[in-house]
């Protein structure tokens, strides 16, 4: 309890809130790694996904290349891209860190979200003469959405977590103070560093919900409390389904 | 439904096998908790236990004291790579080792956090009023293993640098890098920024601290004094006359009941060693890849200590 107070204490001081390391600094580094590494995540796996995903073909290969890449530890490969790359390009060695730590969970949001799609609503547009592309933009995309928001979720969850050891290759970013403070002993700078990372990571972690909840289509959200009707438990089902496969 | 709950069931009960295998392990695994079979304290047997840090150099000077005493005719266990100071010293300290190759700036940091001594004499005179009685500290060599301000031999000659606080005449505010702790060490920026009156930026350039000088990314870096790099790269320490950063010379640290009887052996070990042969002995180790049984017997021949 007195650790936490501690590192309380050192959050307020106004010593960490100005200068080089200043605390927003700090946490501007750290959403700009962030967003950086989605974006650009998301540039290369939602349309590979979307393409699996419409198309049936190459999920063999999604699935293995991204529990492959699941299984490559950021740290290592950080460290490894620094010597690489050499120390003029450490912010391009964390990027291709965040990215490939992202890429995972994105392609598998984009392609289970297509593949929850019942088949028949998917036949039914066809039938009706719909184009390739109206179907993906029309049908697929809106109703592969809130698995989409799921996969970005844990995506950026993941790498809000992750780009904390930017710090130990001078990049800065909320884990400067831990990767500082172990070396000098001070322990309630450490935690006060994992304290804030912890909390920004619920922050997103809240507004993805929200927007993943915002993302159902109304089409198939239920109008009343009447839960009863196919359309609403068809939709509801197939993202809950989907949800377990993301989770 | 069913089937989620099960797996989340499964899923806590995986997370709490590993778990406990996980605190099982730690408390089986020290390795410094094995029965100890050596003479230590013993002294009917009167081995005598050198260890070392689990670094290289200081493992060539663990080396160099125990082929010494093996050659004075002592009985020698070696407990080397025993890892870094916190794991290390309290088997020190009660004698399952006697005779261990310290930093004397290092180790009164870590018995001291309040001491103040920067000097190389005043660092070692503190450090012997602050080590337990148990242990004995013989004499400090001149060679280190220190904190520096270092910049590249072009930049020292185009800019006339030859102290730390020459670094005040350029016109430009030099970076200093180094590890992300020295920001806030007393002979990082602030430090400097008090004795000298230089104005220093700061970069936590930490392992890449060498390659971001030699780079440009910096223009001054803290590499240690016995770094290959000061043998093997263009780079110069500044001079710090005024001993802003803490001395870190080698010294032995020795058990009380046996440092007056190795003291023969192992002082003039000290005496002989200078920097330049630390810094050597380091490349011969990582350039060279020699063990360091061959360089500490190659170094006891040269200096006719055999």
């Amino acid at each position: 309890m007195n650790l936490f107070t501690d590192a309380i204490a050192w959050l307020l001081n106004p010593a960490q809130w100005q200068g080089q390391y200043a605390l927003p600094t700090l946490l501007g580094q750290h959403l700009l790694y962030t967003a950086i590494s989605v974006l650009v995540a998301a540039a290369i796996a939602l349309p590979a996904g979307w393409l699996i995903g419409h198309t049936g073909k190459g999920r063999e290969i999604a699935v293995a290349v991204s529990g492959a890449a699941r299984a490559v530890p950021s740290f290592g490969l950080l460290i490894l891209l620094v010597l690489l790359l050499g120390v003029l390009q450490t912010p391009l060695a964390a990027v291709i860190t965040f990215v490939l730590l992202a890429i995972p969970s994105l392609l598998a949001g984009a392609y289970t979200g297509f593949e929850a799609i019942d088949r028949r609503v998917i036949d039914a547009a066809r039938a009706v003469g719909m184009t390739e592309w109206q179907i993906f933009t029309k049908v697929e995309l809106p109703l592969g959405m809130p698995l989409l928001v799921g996969g970005i979720r844990s995506a950026l969850l993941q790498v809000i977590a992750t780009v904390t050891i930017g710090a130990y290759v001078n990049l800065g970013g909320l884990g400067w103070p831990i990767i500082q403070g172990i070396p000098l002993r001070r322990f309630d700078q450490v935690l006060a560093g994992a304290l804030l990372v912890a909390v920004l990571a619920l922050l997103v972690d809240l507004l993805l919900a929200a927007l993943q909840r915002a993302a159902v289509p109304t089409g198939i959200r239920s109008p009343s409390p009447d839960r009863t009707s196919s359309s609403d438990r068809n939709g509801r089902r197939s993202a809950r389904r989907a949800a377990s496969v993301t989770a | 439904m069913i089937t989620a709950r099960k797996s989340r069931l499964a899923l806590a009960v995986g997370v709490a096998l590993a778990a406990t295998l996980a605190l099982a392990g730690c408390g089986s695994s020290n390795p410094l908790d094995e029965p100890y079979t050596g003479g230590g304290t013993d002294k009917g047997g009167e081995t005598i236990v050198v260890g070392s840090q689990a670094y290289y150099s200081n493992e060539i000077i663990a080396e160099i004291y125990a082929q010494a005493l093996e050659n004075a005719g002592f009985t020698v266990e070696k407990k080397f790579n025993v890892g870094q100071r916190d794991a290390y010293m309290p088997d020190v300290e009660s004698g399952k080792i006697n005779l261990f190759p310290e930093y004397t700036g290092n180790l009164l940091e870590y018995l001291d956090k309040s001491a103040t001594a920067t000097s190389p004499d005043d660092v070692y005179a503190a450090l012997q009023k602050a080590l337990p009685k148990t242990l004995k500290a013989l004499d400090y060599s001149k060679a280190s293993d220190q904190d520096t301000y270092t910049v590249t031999k072009k930049f020292a000659q185009d800019n006339g640098l030859e102290s730390i606080a020459d670094l005040a005449k350029l016109n430009t505010k030099p970076v200093l890098g180094g590890a992300p702790e020295l920001e806030q060490r007393p002979y990082g920026p602030a430090g400097a920024k008090k004795i000298y009156d230089v104005d220093l930026g700061f970069s936590a350039t930490a392992q890449s601290t060498l390659e971001s000088l030699l780079a440009g990314q910096v223009q001054v870096a803290d590499i240690y004094t016995a770094d290959p790099a000061f043998q093997t790269k263009d780079i110069v320490a500044l001079k710090d006359p005024k001993n802003m950063i803490l001395a870190s010379n080698v010294v032995p640290i020795a058990s009380s009941d046996i440092a007056d009887k190795i003291a023969k052996v192992i002082n003039p070990i000290s005496a002989a060693l200078g920097a330049e042969d630390l810094v050597s002995m380091n490349v011969q180790s990582t350039v060279d890849q020699a063990s360091a049984e061959d360089i500490a017997a190659k170094w006891l021949k040269a200096k006719g200590l055999d």
